[in-house]
Formats: structure tokens, C-alpha cells, sequence
């Protein structure tokens, strides 16, 4: 029987902002990466807080840098997240990025290396850590409709089998979601390459899809400006090849099936870039696994659904992530990894809708707290996007 | 009943092996999603699973369909029921 997704509920948190979160995590967020020790510290001094480290943050500039503040300040503004400790090599920019964060009304406390050490440091953010993971674990549950989760996707190593049935899977979850009224996003731009048309057709109006097809665009222009080759072995990928995949025409129309195929484009976002009303968003994004995940949350997205093929084991450090496969030899070597299992897709022992909701019951009783494959195995892959060289 | 390939749509050029261990002369049986319609057929080389079989012969140069759209061209001659891929399979992208 059909889910009832109108009146669908789910117990998470409610953050000062109003968004509803499905997870309850304290980061410790370094600003650079020279600031990566100090949090992994703090992290270990403090039960229940969880260090994000990352490469980057120094000597960026420009868009670059633009996009390195709205990916760490949106990543500490994600509703999974209940308080945020900031460590950087100097107390200007982690100061930004708190102001930011507080923006969303949340606690946040941030700290500078210079002129201190990392061991003062340390002992003073692991403080901040201690008050916010006791804050943290005082919040209370409260029911929310289905409508208030938002949803992205993307997927990674893929092959055949995802276009066949664990992307459609995905598209048959969206569209009811979108009909449901959620806010959903997916992205990869260079991914749809071979099937833009098909996404442009579906914009909801000629300014939407002006604005999609400049991101396309530009996108094939950095493609074009950089290639030594015609990207065989990266889009498709070796692992692609390696499922059967051949051209990237060929993963594209596998990869759109994940929009389903009532779905409208209500938006584009820029990467990181919040959406400003519900309905399915394009963003313009990488389509490397960690990266666009990373991105995802960084725009305030509390789930998200991974079809794969060949078994990409991705995960993120605060955003649960679901995986979906349709491949019966990934289920049987690495189940481990695997949500929601669509392989009697292929053998028509399941049926599209079957699969749908399958996705959906997994995405309810994960916003409820189940953890996912990636959780239980501790992916918490976080990728930060850049766009060029650092000064 | 196991079914041995997928095809999307019936005006494919090329389906989707689902089942392991695939062998050459094999008789196999074939499901066109969009139709929901079956079909027997033969392979005449082992296909990993995953990799596509040619479903009608396709010419040098021909453009390759798969969900009933151009996914790109073939680089050689493939005979139905041969494996179609990198090796006589290229983009017209990029």
C-alpha cells in the first residue's frame, strides 16, 4: 500500500531557525588545515563531538574563497548540527565564519592558534566542546511533517544497473517527495552531459532554464579549456567502465533517471548555496561523490540518497547518507555498504513503486535515527570544493 | 525464470547484461523495460555483467541508442550479440 506521505511524521530536532534536523552532532570545525590537529584533539578530549578536517583555507581568494566561508558556514548552519566549535591559525577568519553561524541562531564558539598554541588551544575549545555537547544532549525530539525533511542526491560508481533501476528507484522516491511538497536538490553538472536537453525541457520557467544551461555551459567550457583527452577513464570513470558504462552520454541518461519523471527544475542553486522556497533545485556542482555531498549539506540538506552501481562507499561527517544499489554481484560482495537493496528490480520480482517506497520507509526510519551503512562503517567524507590555485 | 539482459526501450541499439558469469551461444532471455516485453536471444562472447550486448548489428559510424537516445557512436563494425563497449563504443562529446 501506497506510503501516506502528507500525513507522514518523523521525530528530529528542531533547530533555532525552524529547520528540522535528523541528527544531533557538535563539530569542531577547523578553519585551515594547519588548524586540523587542535580539533582532532578537542575531539578526543570531548566525547560526543565529531572534528571535520579538511586541506584547505589558506591563501584562497576571490570566488574561491567566497565559496570556502558558505561551505564551512553552511556546514555548521545544517539543522543535523546542534553547536559548532571554530579553531583557526588566526581568530579573523574563524570569526567570520562563527558570525555566520550564528547567523542561524545556533551556539558557536571560536578560537585562534597565534599567540596561544595549540595546547592552550586546545584546553580552551575543549571547554566550549564540553558545554556544547552538554547543551546538545539536553535538546528534545519533536514530530514534524514529512514536508519539513529536505532531501539531495547524487550518485557514484555507477553503472548500467543504476540507470536500469536504482536511479529510476531514486526518481520514483523524488517524485513523490516533490509532489509531497519537499525540498529536494540533485546536481553534477557535467554529468548530464548528453542529456542537458532533458533537464532543460523540465525547468519550470525560461528564466530557470537560461540560468541552467549558463551553468551547463560553463561548466563544458572548463571541461573544454582543461581537457587532454575526451575525459575517458575520468567521466565515465574507471570504475564506470568497469560496470559496463562507456560514454558519458550513457552514464548522463542513467544519472537523470534520479529526477524521476515528474519532477519540475523549481530552482538553480549555486554550490553551498541555500534554497529559498521548497521543490526540486538544480545545483551546479562537481560530480565527485565527496565534493557534491559536502556541497549538499553545506545548503542545509538533512538526508541524502546515494544509487550505486559498482559500490561507491561514501559517507558524510553530518548528513546520513543512503545507499541504494540495483547491481546483485555489489550486494553480494559489499552489502555492508548497501540501504536499500533493489536488485529484484532486474528480475522483475520488484516493481518501481515498490522500490520508491522501499527508499522512502529507509529515509523515515533513517530521519528517525537508524544509522546507515556509511555511519555503522565511519565514512565522513568532507570535500571541499575549489574552483582555482590558491595566491 | 532468470532474466539474463535488459534492454530499455525496443528501439535500442543495445541492452544491459544483469546476471554474472554470462557465456558466449548461451541462450538468454531478455526483458524490454518500456514495453514490458521478453525476448530470446544469444550472445557471441562472454559479457561481464553490467556490459552491454548488441541487439541488432550496428555499423562503423552508427549512432548507438540506449533508453531510446544517441549515447554515442560505434568505432568498428559489432555484430548482434556481440559486447559493445570501450573498444568499439565512443562519444560524440567532448
Amino acid at each position: 500500500m501506497a506510503m501516506d506521505l502528507k500525513n507522514a511524521s518523523f521525530e528530529g530536532w528542531r533547530r533555532e531557525n525552524g529547520r528540522m534536523g535528523v541528527r544531533n552532532h557538535v563539530i569542531i570545525l577547523p578553519v585551515d588545515d594547519l588548524s586540523n590537529a587542535a580539533c582532532e584533539a578537542v575531539a578526543h578530549n570531548i566525547k560526543g563531538c565529531m572534528a571535520i578536517p579538511h586541506a584547505y583555507g589558506r591563501l584562497q581568494f576571490g570566488y574561491d574563497l567566497e565559496l570556502h566561508f558558505r561551505t564551512l558556514i553552511g556546514t555548521g548552519c545544517n539543522p543535523n548540527v546542534a553547536g559548532v566549535v571554530i579553531i583557526g591559525i588566526e581568530p579573523g577568519w574563524a570569526g567570520k565564519i562563527a558570525e555566520g553561524i550564528a547567523a542561524s541562531g545556533k551556539p558557536v564558539e571560536f578560537f585562534g592558534i597565534e599567540q596561544h598554541g595549540d595546547i592552550n588551544t586546545i584546553a580552551r575549545a575543549s571547554h566550549a566542546a564540553y558545554r556544547m555537547v552538554k547543551h546538545a544532549s539536553k535538546l528534545k525530539k519533536s514530530k514534524a511533517p514529512l514536508v519539513d525533511l529536505w532531501v539531495s542526491t547524487k550518485c557514484g560508481e555507477s553503472d548500467t544497473t543504476s540507470g536500469l533501476a536504482s536511479c529510476p528507484t531514486n526518481g520514483n522516491a523524488f517524485d513523490k517527495l516533490w509532489e509531497n511538497g519537499n525540498t529536494l536538490v540533485f546536481g553534477e553538472t557535467t554529468e548530464l552531459t548528453g542529456g542537458e536537453h532533458l533537464v532543460a525541457a523540465r525547468c519550470r520557467t525560461p528564466e530557470i532554464r537560461t540560468q541552467f544551461q549558463a551553468m551547463f555551459d560553463r561548466y563544458q567550457r572548463v571541461v573544454e579549456a582543461n581537457k587532454t583527452s575526451d575525459l575517458s577513464d575520468s567521466q565515465p570513470t574507471k570504475g564506470n567502465i568497469e560496470g559496463g558504462l562507456t560514454t558519458i552520454e550513457e552514464k548522463a541518461l542513467g544519472n537523470i533517471q534520479k529526477i524521476g519523471k515528474k519532477c519540475i527544475v523549481d530552482g538553480v542553486l549555486d554550490k553551498a548555496e541555500a534554497p529559498t522556497h521548497s521543490g526540486l533545485w538544480f545545483m551546479d556542482s562537481s560530480s565527485a561523490a565527496a565534493e557534491m555531498v559536502t556541497l549538499c549539506a553545506a545548503s542545509g540538506y538533512a538526508v541524502h540518497f546515494f544509487p550505486t552501481g559498482q559500490g561507491n562507499v561514501i559517507g558524510n561527517p553530518i548528513v546520513p547518507v543512503i545507499k541504494i544499489t540495483a547491481n546483485p554481484r555489489t550486494q553480494r560482495t559489499m552489502s555492508e555498504h548497501v540501504d536499500v537493496d533493489v536488485t529484484g528490480l532486474l528480475q522483475k520480482r520488484m516493481n518501481m513503486d515498490d522500490a520508491g517506497e522501499a527508499l522512502l520507509d529507509c529515509m523515515l526510519r533513517t530521519a528517525e535515527g537508524e544509522l546507515t551503512a556509511a555511519e555503522l562503517l565511519g565514512h565522513r567524507e568532507f570535500s571541499l570544493t575549489r574552483i582555482y590555485e590558491s595566491a | 525464470m532468470t532474466i539474463h539482459f535488459v534492454v530499455h526501450d525496443e528501439g535500442d541499439s543495445v541492452g544491459v547484461v544483469v546476471v554474472e558469469g554470462l557465456k558466449a551461444g548461451q541462450p538468454l532471455t531478455g526483458w524490454i523495460m518500456d514495453q514490458d516485453k521478453m525476448i530470446e536471444f544469444q550472445a557471441i562472447n562472454d559479457i561481464p555483467i553490467g556490459h552491454k550486448l548488441a541487439v541488432r548489428a550496428i555499423a562503423n559510424g552508427d549512432t548507438i541508442i540506449k533508453y531510446g537516445i544517441d549515447i554515442g557512436k560505434a568505432v568498428a563494425n559489432i555484430g548482434a550479440g556481440e559486447h559493445a563497449h570501450v573498444h568499439n563504443v565512443k562519444t560524440k562529446r567532448w
